[in-house]
Formats: C-alpha cells, sequence, structure tokens
C-alpha cells in the first residue's frame, strides 16, 4: 500500500532524513531521559524546549493492539481497504507507541503482542517511512 | 467586545478541590434547539448561525424572561462535524448578506463568533459579558456554571452548534491530497477513521474482559428507542427508526470492532440553555435544575492512542472529582448521561463512575439487564449521540428536562429523577457537569 507522500518541515526534518537512512529516530529529553512521540516542542514531562534530542532506538517492538480499517479518510488508501492498522509499543519502551499497516500480515489476523522490527516502505514520493514486520518465530 | 476563550482557571481539572464554592448556587431553567439536519441545504434560515438564533430564542422563551434580563452570553465557536468550507469555494454571498455580519464572511455559516450572535439578535441589549467555551457543550456549560456562580454574569445563555456541509466525513482538505506535511504525517499516514482510536480501546477491553462487540447490541437499541422519544434529535425528526440488533450487528465497518452505528451521525443542530443564579430561576417559568459541581479531565495519552489502562485510571479519577466537589457519591445517581459518540467508550464512563456498583470490565453485562427508563438502572436516557445524532448536548438536555419532570415519554419512571450526571466527550479530555432537583 503506498501511502501519501511526506514533505518534511524544519521540526520533522531530523525524523525524516533518519528514516531514509533506515534508522528510526525518537524524540528524546535528555533532561528526563525520556522519549516522546508524538514529537513536540516541549518535554511533555518536564516542560523543557531545551532539552529534546533525537535518539536512535532499536527498532524492535511488539504489536500492542490493532483494529481494521474499511472506511478510511484518505484518498490515496482507500483502494486498499480493508487495511490493518495496528499500534507497536516499543521496546525501548513500551509507553511510546507508533502506528504501522503490518505488511504481509493477512487483514484481521494479527498476532497480537508478537514481536516485530522496523523496516522502511517509500511513500507516494519516495520519502521513506518506518514500517513494522512481525518477526518469524 | 471582543470575546475571550475560558481560562484554565475557571475549570476544575485537579482532586482535593472540596466541594465546588457554587454547589446549588446556580441553576439551568431554558432549554432551546434548532431544528435538525443531516446536511445544510444552502439557504439563509437554514444556517448554522440560523438555528443557533433559533435554539438561543426558544431557551429564553422556555425560561420565561425578558431578554433585556439577560446579561451573560457563552458560545462554543467551533461548530463544525468534520465539515470545512473548502478553501478557493466561492462564499455564499446571499446568506452572507442576509444577516449583520462581522469581519470573518464564514461567521454563522462555518462557525459562530458571540459578536455574530449579538449582531444577530437585537433583542439582547444588556450582554456585557461574553465567553468562548472550546469543542463542546460541556466546556461551555462549565464555563457558564462558574461565570455565574463568580458573579460575572447572573443571567446567562449558552449555546453550542454544528454545521454540516455536503460530502463525506472527513473526506477533504489534507486527507484528499497526494502529501502531507512532516510533522502531521508522523500520525496521520496510516489513516484511521475518527473512531479508530475508541475501536482500539474497545479491542483491548474486549480481549482483557472477554468481552464481545455483540453484547453492545442491547445498549444500542436501548439508545435508540431512547432518541426516537426525543422530538428536538435527528432520527425522531427525519428517520423514525428503531434500531434492532440484528441491524446494529449487520452494519458495515467503519474501523473494526466499530461500526456504522458505533459512529454518530453527522448533523446540523444547535442547542441552547439559560442558566441563572438559584435566586433568580425560582421566579422563572420552569423548574430550576441546581448545579451541585463541574469537572474537567485534562489528561493526555503518553503516546498516541490512550491505551485502556490510561482511559481506566482518567475515568476514575473524573469520577472522584465529580463525586468530591459535588458532595455525592455513586449512590446518589438517579441515571446516568455520559457521553456516547462514539458508543464504544461509554462503558468507560459508566465504569469510571462506579454506576449502580459496576467495576472495570462489567459493564457491558449490565447492558444485558434492564437499562431502560423504566427499570431502576437507567442508561442513557437521552439516547445521546446515537439516539439522535452528533451533538453532544442532548445528554445536558436530558439531564435537565428529566429532573423538571417534562421529559415527556423519554421520562424515567423506575427511579425518582433527583441527581444526574452528564458530559464528555472522551475519557480522558472532558467536561462534566452534576445536576440536581434540589439546591442541597
Amino acid at each position: 500500500m503506498t501511502k501519501q507522500g511526506v514533505v518534511p518541515d524544519s521540526f520533522s526534518q531530523p525524523f525524516w532524513d533518519a528514516a531514509n537512512e533506515e534508522r528510526l529516530v525518537i524524540q528524546n529529553c535528555h533532561a528526563c531521559d525520556r522519549l516522546q512521540h508524538p514529537p513536540a516542542e516541549t518535554c511533555r514531562d518536564c516542560g523543557a524546549g531545551d532539552s529534546l534530542e533525537w535518539k536512535r532506538v532499536s527498532g524492535r517492538g511488539t504489536i500492542y493492539n490493532y483494529g481494521v480499517v474499511h472506511d478510511c479518510p484518505v484518498r490515496l488508501l482507500q483502494q486498499d481497504q480493508p487495511f490493518n492498522l495496528a499500534v507497536i509499543m516499543l521496546d525501548d519502551d513500551p509507553g511510546i507507541q507508533m502506528f504501522s499497516h503490518l505488511p504481509g500480515v493477512p487483514v484481521d489476523d494479527v498476532p497480537v503482542g508478537a514481536a516485530v522490527e522496523v523496516i522502511f516502505e517509500p511513500t507516494a514520493n519516495g520519502q521513506l517511512v518506518p514500517e513494522w514486520r512481525v518477526i518469524a518465530d | 467586545m471582543t470575546t475571550p476563550t475560558a481560562p484554565d482557571a475557571m475549570y476544575r481539572n485537579d482532586e482535593g478541590l472540596g466541594i465546588w464554592e457554587h454547589r446549588g448556587k446556580v441553576a439551568a431553567v431554558g432549554v432551546g434547539h434548532g431544528p435538525t439536519s443531516r446536511r445544510w441545504d444552502g439557504r439563509p434560515e437554514t444556517c448554522v448561525g440560523a438555528i443557533s438564533i433559533q435554539a438561543l430564542r426558544k431557551a429564553i422563551d422556555d425560561a420565561g424572561v425578558a431578554p433585556e434580563q439577560i446579561d451573560g452570553l457563552v458560545v462554543v465557536p467551533v461548530t463544525t462535524t468534520g465539515a470545512f468550507w473548502e478553501e478557493g469555494k466561492p462564499l455564499p454571498m446571499d446568506v452572507i448578506e442576509s444577516f449583520n455580519q462581522t469581519d470573518d464572511p464564514l461567521d454563522g455559516v462555518a462557525k459562530l463568533s458571540a459578536e455574530w450572535l449579538l449582531a444577530n439578535m437585537p433583542e439582547l441589549t444588556n450582554v456585557q459579558f461574553t465567553m468562548y467555551g472550546p469543542g463542546c457543550m460541556s466546556n461551555a456549560l462549565n464555563v457558564t456554571a462558574q461565570a455565574i456562580g463568580d458573579g460575572r454574569t447572573h443571567t446567562c445563555l449558552v449555546v453550542k452548534s454544528w454545521h454540516n456541509f455536503e460530502g463525506r466525513y472527513y473526506q477533504s482538505g489534507a486527507n484528499v491530497e497526494d502529501t502531507l506535511p512532516g510533522t502531521a504525517a508522523m500520525t496521520r499516514l496510516w489513516g484511521g477513521p475518527a473512531s479508530y482510536g475508541t475501536a482500539l480501546q474497545f479491542a483491548e477491553y474486549c480481549r482483557k474482559y472477554g468481552k464481545t462487540h455483540e453484547m453492545m447490541a442491547p445498549f444500542m437499541e436501548n439508545s435508540r428507542r431512547n432518541g426516537l422519544m426525543f422530538p428536538e434529535g435527528y432520527w425522531a425528526q427525519h428517520r423514525p427508526e428503531e434500531l434492532g440488533r440484528e441491524d446494529y450487528l449487520a452494519a458495515r465497518w467503519i474501523a473494526k470492532p466499530a461500526n456504522l452505528f458505533d459512529n454518530d451521525i453527522p448533523i446540523m443542530m444547535s442547542g441552547a440553555y439559560l442558566f441563572s443564579t438559584a435566586e433568580r430561576a425560582a421566579d422563572m417559568k420552569q423548574k430550576p435544575v441546581y448545579i451541585l459541581n463541574h469537572a474537567s479531565s485534562n489528561a493526555r495519552p503518553r503516546s498516541l492512542t490512550p491505551t485502556l489502562d490510561e482511559v481506566e485510571a482518567e475515568t476514575a479519577r473524573t469520577a472522584r472529582k465529580i463525586y468530591e466537589g459535588a458532595g455525592i457519591t455513586a449512590d446518589d445517581l438517579s441515571f446516568e448521561n455520559m457521553y456516547d459518540g462514539f458508543s464504544l467508550f461509554h462503558q468507560f464512563h459508566l465504569e469510571g463512575l462506579g454506576y449502580r456498583g459496576i467495576g472495570f470490565g462489567d459493564a457491558l453485562d449490565f447492558y444485558q439487564t434492564d437499562i431502560s427508563i423504566e427499570g431502576p438502572n437507567p442508561v442513557s436516557p437521552s439516547g445521546g449521540n446515537v439516539g439522535s445524532g452528533r451533538s453532544r448536548v442532548w445528554m445536558h438536555t436530558d439531564c435537565i428536562q428529566q429532573l423538571q419532570g417534562r421529559a415527556g415519554p423519554r421520562q424515567v419512571t423506575g427511579v425518582k429523577p433527583e441527581v444526574a450526571v452528564s458530559g464528555g466527550p472522551m475519557p480522558l479530555g472532558g467536561n462534566f457537569t452534576v445536576w440536581s432537583a434540589s439546591p442541597d
């Protein structure tokens, strides 16, 4: 499935640059030593704005939950309906979630709790985006 | 006059605040609704501004006060159901020119300012206080109650309206573009519909407690039944169709496990109330319904979407705030009218409240018992958004009308209507009001 293209803005540029290098980075407050995603201008814990950095994470996680999208508001994805839309919890910090279409996983047959690893897929304009695939036993 | 947005200090976000300082000293009296419709038909008399004026005038008339007695107006300025006036689309000048205008040509068409209302309701000659309560009527009610209690206004109107235009829900704007800005893309590239987050929470709930989507059917049937007895509602006015178990379970999925009926139908509507001090309310046409407390939830999830643990912790915390400020317990609730749009989170509110003693994981079993207005445990007697369309207003109207004893065929008969709670929208992030037939 091809997602909409991405036009990085100054705030998100490091995330997308890293994705193009097939690295997953997540915003981290070095004062709190705490990851946050989605990223923000300030740390949601301590409120500091000058302690945020982009930190490379392992790219390993677990399928926490999922739904099946049958009526998607995004035009470009409608041709692929129905599709899985899962929530991944990162091994680096299970409180941090990322979305995934779980490429290769049959619709509505999602192994909740299974281990996953990050992969990178091209969007409509070639920008790579983090996705996740189930790690075979 | 420039209308400010309510400051954070007006909300009761924290535990440990004690009894609300204005408990029983503020009252709701008048109720007014504009007509509903599925979408705007383009006529001046049906635009969101026009139906708001209708609702406000009905609330004034219902309370039996002279317009010049009104000195306050609280407005929810955002009116969209997810439909926006597309950039570059010609303005509806015939509609705009039918009203006194503000600087924004879409005021009264795709949004609503206090200034627009005052410019088009010349009878409101004495309004000295205006304020915005963002988002929902639930928020605006908290603002109105606090403003009256604080003495900033003594007789105040509050209004929330919704517009809905042609086209499919949220299928416009960035969702039809070929690219997304980088920051938005981090969360929006995957295309989850509006109910997706709630569907996730419900899925986790079912896995944890061994429940199923089918167990929602009695709640949905009951809500539509109650909604069809709500003459101000969309389904009662336009499509008086019962929602049977098989109808519900056969509906197409939107974001499984949320189906079509779990998603409230977007409509045009307006709801308005007249609030006053308890002292002044005593002389008005309708029986006052006293505000025992208002409470808010401003919690945010740690990451993209709330986990079930976060939901349950916050609904329990919200309930403690509700009860603490009102000086009541769950046992005092005659009924509940917590929010239901999306239907799949109503049980989170119920369980947080501990309504009728239920705990986490119990609500869907509770739905299999008698939850009707005739029984001892009424659930959502308003019918909520499931029963009357997206407004986030029906729950409040119903609390007022039930406690005034004028809910008509919806009137609860299995319990004596004395104390009720309504509010929402979300388990994380909402505003709640405790209503009472008595100020004590």
